[in-house]
């Protein structure tokens, strides 16, 4: 975006935003841009980005920590972590092409920006959540004042944990300057046991019965038929279940699972490259790339059973496209962009006693619709005080998650 | 030293007004009928410093709501009330092969409720996480008296997340009264084996080799010399009585992967030329090995008539530096020390030996145990880990954090808790800015 305030170190950021707060002056904030689309709009004069905070601040491999500035684009941390056979633990999606942000087609995603939404990908069933792993983060309230919390190092439970309200507050209580992380030795081999041609309800059975099973699987995913497109390897609809490990466990394990799961159909694995590629477009969301643009989409997190039901409702109430990941308890959702359409995926989170984000849609509609769930009363008053306890005007990203706050 | 205020009186006086509030508050059998016996809050099982009623604050007790609720293992959860042990949700899900992950050395009387308080840890964190890690779902109550639900059976929030700013926050913002943890299966089997070193800083650089191998253990566990041989008086493991330092590493698979593991861990810690090396060759081995650890508290407790059990955390690297500094403060401050730590993860626990009957011996202990988490922090760690910061560890603070940092804390208890009616006099420093010092 044009004419965003861009400050070049995080005393840069503290000024800037002390001056909106003088002014009373609302900020949209942002790092690269390419989730400007998620949730509501802001109604904000100003941007600030942190896309000049950039660079990796502390790598210690043999210590599992990587610390970097908010800015830096996440390939380059995955480069770097890479280089010392290392990974980023949540597995975040790249869903830059799947938002269509022009940012995102030129600079890429930020470390920040990534931990703010707290977006996790397949191996989130087995590993945690982004959020899972900051041990530190540095922020400016909105008042301009500098916060740290958490620290460099694996357990920490002195004060207020900030690191985990910060992250998945979409730049609404403060802005992320420098982010430490936890990260892990990358498994060097990956293989995939699929299902070809089960039924939704049965596919996310036979997830049950692989992630119930001892062979540590780290993610779980059932594309319909619709859903399997032109992914290499995989025909009609396919349930999925990803070992990771030394080849030599790889081949074991995925072998008996593979036994495991015959009891619910003819069991094939899939070799490594084929894996890889297949699980970074279930982590991407690719199936629901192809078709119309102007689609809205849906993330909706449920307790895993009741992920088919969920589809089945949308399914019955528009011309749906979707698929299942974490064992079934999340559904992502392409759809038209109505009003209709999205009261239905509303009604179909809720029956499933889980939670609803909309990820891309129409301003009118982001502007319109509850995008993520409204809160009981008690939580409701709770998140109002909070923000004001951080950013007591009310000036960082405001209306970005819920009209008010 | 650390007082401990008696009661006010019109509060003394105010018990059956409080109990009768609690009942209206909480199940029928969560609350003790006897007002005189009202008793403490379980925090995390530890002996040192279990519950300490502040001026005039009533304890709450929630030890009677002590029921599992619901075990799903297709969703693969349970949920529980808050005064479930925390071996009590793994015994209950151990018929089909599952188990709660997080498993503190005090989880045979620990609950569940005081587990997310503290966001406790155990050996098997580095590979399983801690409680915040394993948690899917809890029933809180506001200090204005609302129940509430907070996530469930599915995963991460849409909203703000409160379920990891709970955790963790020591009963500042909000009672918990139901959990709803992950419940995982099992790996196919386990086995430790001990590696025994000439020295901390040996061990230490094995650990660092261990982990830059690329292999994360399910567990990884140090004690120095005066630790094993405690232990080893106490559980009859089999610890190398002649070693300075002891790891004890444990893998998880099937046998064959067992003994691949173990095979590049045994050529790692062969590089540090090890005084002895041991393979658990059963699960009763394996059980010995344990048995020493998880009662090391025990086991100083036998050897001394008091000790402070510290839970500072560095970052792993700096191990060996800081072992010698605490080697060196014993001698100036003329205390024994044992050392145990989850060394994967740069969790100490020193255990500082004195006795209580000795004021200068108490008061000695207190200002090694401050000494030893001002150095964790000075090396880039953190005062606590799992304990939490309570009573003992609150002047601390400002060690480790800004003024700024407090404040910005403070106004966030606030948004929870306006007039800081819960667990007063905790966590924050009580010489705090006149403005915001309202808990003093």
């Amino acid at each position: 975006m044009s004419g965003a305030v861009a400050p070049q170190d995080e005393a840069g950021v503290a000024a800037a935003v002390a001056e909106a707060f003088a002014a009373g002056a609302p900020l949209e904030i942002m790092g690269a841009g390419s989730k400007r689309g998620l949730l509501r709009p802001v109604q904000a004069a100003r941007a600030l980005t942190t896309r000049a905070l950039t660079g990796i601040t502390l790598y210690s491999p043999h210590e599992l920590v990587i610390s970097a500035r908010a800015g830096t684009p996440l390939a380059e941390i995955e480069a770097a972590v890479a280089e010392h056979g290392q990974q980023i633990i949540a597995e975040p999606p790249d869903l830059g092409p799947l938002l269509g942000s022009e940012a995102a087609r030129t600079l890429g995603q930020t470390l920040g920006g990534v931990v703010a939404t707290n977006l996790s990908g397949p191996r989130r069933v087995a590993w945690g959540a982004m959020r899972d792993h900051v041990l530190g983060v540095r922020a400016v309230n909105g008042r301009g004042e500098v916060l740290h919390s958490g620290g460099r190092v694996l357990k920490n439970v002195t004060g207020l944990d900030l690191c985990k309200l910060l992250s998945g507050s979409h730049g609404t209580l403060a802005v992320i300057t420098e982010i430490t992380l936890k990260v892990l030795p990358a498994p060097p081999a990956t293989g995939t046991v699929v299902l070809d041609g089960l039924s939704a309800e049965q596919g996310v059975a036979a997830l049950a019965a692989a992630l119930g099973s001892p062979y540590g699987v780290s993610a779980a995913a059932y594309l319909p038929s619709g859903a399997v497109g032109q992914l290499a390897g995989l025909a009609a609809s396919a349930t999925l279940a990803r070992i990771e490990d030394i080849a030599s466990s790889v081949t074991y394990r995925t072998t008996r699972l593979a036994e495991t799961l015959e009891a619910f159909g003819r069991p094939r694995i899939l070799d490594d490259a084929t894996s890889r590629a297949l699980w970074r477009s279930v982590r991407d969301a690719v199936p629901l790339r192809n078709g119309n643009g102007n689609a809205a989409l849906w993330r909706v997190s449920v307790r895993p059973s009741a992920g088919p039901a969920v589809a089945q409702a949308v399914s019955a109430a528009f011309d749906a496209r979707w698929f299942l990941d974490w064992g079934g308890g999340l559904v992502w959702i392409a759809g038209p962009a109505t009003e209709a359409a999205h009261t239905a995926v509303v009604a179909a989170a809720q029956a499933g006693g889980g939670t609803w984000m909309l990820l891309r849609a129409p301003d009118g509609l982001r502007a319109a619709a509850t995008v993520i769930p409204e809160e009981p009363a008690a939580l409701a008053r709770i998140t109002r005080a909070v923000k004001a306890a951080l950013d007591p005007k009310g000036i960082l990203n405001p209306g970005r998650m819920y009209v008010g706050v | 030293m650390i007082q401990q205020p008696e009661p006010k009186r019109d509060v003394l006086a105010r018990r059956e007004s409080i109990v009768a509030g609690l009942r209206a508050l909480l199940p029928e059998t969560g609350v003790i009928a006897d007002a005189l016996r009202l008793k403490p809050y379980e925090t995390d099982g530890l002996p040192a410093y279990r519950q300490l009623p502040l001026a005039d604050a009533v304890v709450l007790g929630l030890m009677r709501m002590n029921q599992i609720l619901d075990i799903d293992y297709a969703d693969r959860c349970a949920t529980v009330q808050a005064g479930v042990t925390n071996i009590g949700i793994s015994q209950a899900v151990q018929e089909r092969g599952f188990f709660y992950a997080p498993d503190p050395s005090s989880q045979l009387a620990c609950m569940i409720g005081g587990n997310v308080a503290m966001n406790s840890g155990g050996a098997h964190c580095l590979r399983y996480g801690v409680t915040a890690n394993n948690l899917l779902g809890l029933k809180i109550v506001t200090v204005e008296g609302e129940i509430v639900e907070i996530g469930g059976a599915h995963l991460d929030a849409a909203g703000y997340d409160w379920l990891g700013l709970i955790t963790g926050s020591e009963g500042q913002l909000v009672l918990v009264t139901e959990v709803t943890v992950r419940i995982l299966r099992a790996a196919e089997g386990a086995r430790a084996m001990l590696a025994a070193f000439r020295s901390n800083e040996v061990a230490g650089a094995c650990v660092d080799a261990i982990i830059s191998s690329g292999i994360i253990p399910v567990a990884l566990e140090f004690m120095d010399r005066p630790a094993i041989h405690a232990c080893e008086a106490f559980a009859h493991a089999g610890y190398p009585l002649d070693a300075e330092a002891m790891l004890i590493i444990e893998v998880e698979g099937s046998v064959a992967e067992q003994d691949a593991l173990l095979d590049r861990l045994r050529e790692i810690c062969a590089r540090h030329d090890p005084i002895s090396m041991k393979v658990s060759s059963s699960p009763e081995e394996s059980a010995a090995i344990w048995k020493g650890r998880k009662g090391a508290f025990g086991a100083i407790g036998r050897i001394s008539p008091d000790y402070l059990c510290m839970d500072g955390v560095i970052p792993t690297s700096r191990l060996p530096d800081v072992l010698r500094r605490i080697g060196e403060m014993s001698e100036e401050y003329g205390l024994k020390v044992a050392n145990i730590f989850h060394a994967g993860d740069g969790n100490l626990h020193p255990l500082i030996m004195f006795d209580a009957n000795d004021p200068d011996s108490f008061a000695r202990a207190e200002r090694f145990g401050a000494d030893v988490l001002k150095l964790c922090v000075e090396v880039g760690g953190c005062l606590t880990g799992e304990h939490g910061v309570g009573v003992e560890k609150r002047d601390l603070m400002p060690v480790q954090f800004s003024p700024t940092d407090l404040d910005q804390q403070r106004r966030i208890k606030e948004a929870f808790d306006p007039q800081w009616l819960l667990n007063p006099s905790k966590v924050f420093p009580l010489t705090s800015p006149p403005a915001l010092a309202h808990a003093a």
